[in-house]
């Protein structure tokens, strides 16, 4: 109920911003206003590290002028700040250019529909509760095993905020949302082997997080099993991508068919639209009416009802990830993509993570990259990464200080077979992923 | 004293905030036994231009204020923000965090007198407003006048973005023994990014720069034109490159930017907090050989007008030039106000925040190498099969293995001496203790970078800036597809 009431607080503020740009001269206009609550703990070796109290507030605000645009910020709600930002919007639009796609979206886009998509479970864990759930998980990672011999920390992080977002169209909505997690990071030495390594669990719903003493035991096996790894000759073979790397491969696509870089012309995948992008048993879609999950949304940065749709099936891409402004540069209509796609899932084969090792048999299981190496004008890609060797689908023992390099364009088309070991901790949801032949870069 | 003022008009006067208010908030914190305390107001205007497609696309204005609220008991802190600069909002974040410290009963509340301190310390930037040292106006005929220089350099060009930025920001600390301190930070950015395109391959290149100044920077010495030249000829090389080697071999890297390396190697692994809880590869090593003797790396926050340069950090400390290795012996760590106490040596000015919503933490101002001995003609000479890597893009650490990695975006190989063929960019990965014992030969080019690092911990960004000579290192593998 508190939450209804600072939402429509919020709507107040937000159409008062917008009858305010009007009244200056704005001819359109949009506003976001946000405002949210949060502690953080962590403790490291037993004891509280830091306990900070989170309270942060926003508004951004985009007028039109025609087709001319402006935008300002700021964290500063009081009405003569508000009025100021809004004035500085404005002043802006006297300057920027007359440009024939820019706008608010069109009308019969905007959402109407605004179910409860169940993002709201305000996590009532209090200072002490949190120290205690810490502690819990760090000592469960410091006592997995002797070689675990310091300590990062183990943290907990609880978040509550609501969010509106109004246009001169009429659109004026807001929804309250959660996010809670629990995170660990531990250090292990063998010899004169030293590593860190970390898991984490995050949740709308603290309900649905991984247990404390979960969290730190897999830190910790994570921590172990890394020490003594050494590099590879330089060569190549074939790379399984884990779970939690396979995204940041989807990422890397995602990014080449997002409409900035398909309008700016900076992308591998220039007219792949209704080609063979990848093999053809995989689907690759969108779900953004999820109920609970960490990327669900009725509709977009601007208000665009978001959409249930195959961006790749049978491996041929079907469609682009589009803002309003992207998609009229390119003649389209938007996707309902302003601000980035909507828990992005990419179909689970039938095997799980000991079948794709088998599936892989002899080569690189990556379980961690480095650094940004990726060439998305022509798709080259280059990264550090971290790993294991594995020989007849068994680990043989830990690599590092590695690079695995290839194109982009080739790895997706050649990738084998997509694990059901679903990392389902972020916007976008892979199980680990087999490509065929990379390079290795080692010593 | 004229830039207390001038923080105090810029921050406190607007919100009726009086030092009797912060004596109370102070005296709050105190009221516990804490072994240090501070608060930490900022006000900061950014704005930002974009020229994109022949047309003045994007400008935006953000203003970001509040104040942090810090208190600190033995390696334990207590911390709270607002974006709402009130006294009652302070109070309670006051009241909040001093609850770090579990002794059960307050002590008697201390009294606080804010104290300004006759200050006498050097300055290395002007406190003037760089958002308005040029009109709107001018800002517009700037980008218009890259965008169309840039154009006409080659038919091969398809498209130019041009940015720009501005931001003006003021700080003022409080700490616990009542003394005041503020700084007012200017800082500009410009960057040129193009597209260009031959027989269908595309590519791209990008130069940009800036610095704790104004916008002048750009247009003084024809610095915005230079920008565009740059990026032009980076995307034009890279549109000759070939397959990038893989595996193993010697590599020489070009002066200024490519001093990344030192950022990633072992300027990370150097901050206080790592090695103070002994996570950092560099742990307990001070006093050991890490680098071959013809390396010797500081981080300087004092160098006039760079883009991380302070004239204090951000816990009121004035920066220094802080040896981390002396012909290759490492000599100390980048310590802020917490860490320094807790290892027993002297801050180094190195404690940075993103914002008020941050907490400080050990983090790099400048950092580089010193200029060595030889020409950077006969380094390139010794090698007979290798890799000359001139830009990059950015690194990553991990400073627990020492791993680290530095992508380079514009490289060439080395045949028998002599600089031959473009390569695609490659990531480059080492080891951060041993990368700089295989440092053979150091030029006597050093530069530093143009100003346009910034550099990221725990989710915080802050800028920094780079710098080396051409170095050659025996021996650093990179990443190519030729295998």
């Amino acid at each position: 109920m508190q939450n209804h009431q600072q939402i429509n607080r919020l709507k107040n503020t937000v159409q008062s911003i917008l009858d305010e740009a009007v009244k200056q001269g704005a001819s359109a206009a949009e506003a976001g206003l946000s405002q949210e609550n949060g502690l953080s703990v962590s403790v490291r070796l037993g004891d509280v590290e830091t306990i900070e109290h989170h309270c942060d507030q926003g508004l951004g605000v985009t007028v039109y002028f025609g087709k001319r645009k402006g935008s300002a910020s700021t964290t500063d709600l009081s009405p003569a700040s508000i009025r100021e930002t809004v004035g500085a919007a404005c002043s802006i639009a006297r300057y920027t250019s007359e440009d024939e796609y820019a706008g608010l979206p069109e009308k019969e886009l905007l959402a109407t529909e605004f179910p409860d998509l169940d993002l709201n479970h305000p996590w009532d864990i209090g200072v002490d509760g949190a120290i205690a759930l810490a502690i819990e998980c760090e000592s469960a990672a410091r006592s997995y095993h002797k070689e675990i011999t310091n300590s990062e920390g183990a943290s907990v992080d609880t978040h509550q905020g609501v969010r509106v977002l109004g246009n001169s169209l009429g659109f004026l909505q807001g929804y309250a949302s959660t996010r809670h997690s629990l995170s660990c990071s531990v250090l292990g030495q063998r010899g004169d082997s030293m590593q860190r390594d970390y898991w984490y669990t995050v949740a709308r719903n603290a309900a649905n997080l991984e247990s404390a003493a979960d969290v730190g035991k897999k830190a910790a096996e994570r921590t172990i099993r890394r020490l003594e790894g050494r590099s590879l000759s330089t060569r190549q073979c074939p790379v399984l991508y884990c779970a939690e790397t396979a995204s940041g491969l989807l990422g890397s696509f995602i990014g080449a068919i997002s409409g900035g870089n398909l309008y700016r012309k900076s992308s591998f995948l220039l007219d792949a639209l209704n080609t063979q992008v990848f093999p053809e048993f995989v689907r690759i879609h969108e779900q953004p009416y999820l109920k609970g999950a960490l990327g669900s949304g009725a509709y977009d940065g601007e208000g665009v009802a978001t959409q249930t749709r195959d961006i790749v099936s049978d491996g041929i891409l079907r469609g682009y990830v589009l803002s309003t402004y992207s998609a009229r540069k390119l003649g389209l209509r938007s996707t309902g993509n302003a601000g980035g796609v909507h828990n992005l899932t990419i179909d689970p084969g039938k095997l799980d993570y000991q079948g794709m090792l088998k599936e892989l048999n002899t080569g690189l299981l990556v379980t961690e990259l480095m650094g940004q190496g990726v060439n998305m004008v022509t798709g080259d890609y280059s990264r550090g990464a971290a790993g294991f060797w594995v020989e007849n689908g068994e680990i043989q023992y830990p690599v590092e200080e590695i690079t695995i390099a290839g194109n982009l364009k080739d790895m997706l088309k050649n990738i084998v077979a997509v694990g059901n070991d679903v990392d389902y901790r972020g916007n976008i949801r892979t199980g680990s992923i087999l490509v065929e032949r990379m390079s290795i870069a080692g010593e | 004293m004229e830039i207390l003022n001038l923080a105090r008009q810029a921050i406190l006067m607007p919100t009726g905030i009086q030092d009797g208010d912060i004596e109370k908030i102070m005296g709050r914190l105190l009221s516990s036994p804490v072994d240090a305390a501070d608060i930490y107001f900022q006000s900061s205007h950014f704005e930002s231009w974009v020229m994109e497609g022949g047309i003045i696309k994007e400008g935006s204005h953000n203003i970001e204020q509040g104040a942090g609220v810090r208190a600190v008991f033995g390696e334990k802190t207590g911390f709270a923000y607002s974006d709402r600069i009130e006294l009652p909002v302070l109070l309670e974040a006051a009241n909040n965090v001093k609850a770090i410290v579990r002794q059960g009963q307050d002590a008697e509340p201390l009294h606080c007198k804010v104290a300004t301190k006759a200050a006498g310390r050097p300055n290395y930037y002007a406190t003037q407003n760089p958002l308005k040292s040029l009109a709107d106006q001018q800002k517009i005929d700037l980008l218009r006048r890259v965008d169309s220089e840039t154009r006409k350099l080659d038919s091969r060009i398809e498209e130019v973005i041009v940015s720009l930025v501005g931001l003006h920001e003021h700080i003022l600390v409080a700490r616990q023994d009542g003394s005041l301190v503020a700084d007012v930070r200017p800082l500009v950015r410009m960057n040129v990014t193009v597209i260009v395109e031959q027989n269908g391959q595309r590519e791209q290149g990008s130069m940009g720069g800036g610095g704790r100044s104004d916008y002048g920077y750009f247009i003084d010495r024809d610095t915005a034109l230079e920008y565009g030249r740059e990026a032009v000829r980076q995307a034009l090389v890279n549109l000759e490159a070939v397959e990038a080697p893989a595996g193993n071999m010697t590599v020489v890297l070009g002066p200024g930017w490519p001093g990344i390396l030192l950022h990633e190697a072992i300027g990370h692994g150097l901050e206080g907090d790592f090695n103070r809880k002994g996570t950092s590869a560099f742990s307990g090593r001070v006093g050991e050989r890490v680098a071959s003797d013809l390396c010797t790396v500081v981080d300087d926050g004092t160098l006039e007008g760079r883009r991380g340069s302070l004239s204090i950090d951000d816990e009121g400390t004035p920066t220094e030039l802080t040896v981390l290795i002396e012909n290759g012996i490492l000599k100390g760590y980048m310590q802020d106000q917490l860490n320094a106490r807790l290892m027993g040596v002297n801050p180094t000015g190195n404690g940075r925040r993103e914002s008020y919503a941050h907490l400080p933490m050990p983090r790099m101002t400048n950092t580089y190498m010193l200029a060595g001995q030889h020409d950077p003609e006969e380094i390139i000479k010794t090698v007979k099969k290798g890799l000359y890597a001139k830009n990059f893009g950015g690194g990553q650490v991990d400073i627990t293995s020492g791993k680290f990695v530095f992508s380079a975006s514009e490289a060439y190989l080395i045949e028998n001496g002599k600089i031959t063929r473009a390569v695609k960019g490659a990531t480059l990965i080492g080891n951060g203790p041993d990368v700089l014992t295989k440092v053979s030969m150091v030029g006597t080019d050093l530069a530093l970078d143009s100003g346009v690092g910034s550099c990221g911990k725990e989710g915080q960004s802050v800028p920094v800036g780079v710098g080396q000579p051409t170095l050659k290192i025996d021996g650093l593998t990179v990443g190519g597809t030729s295998v």
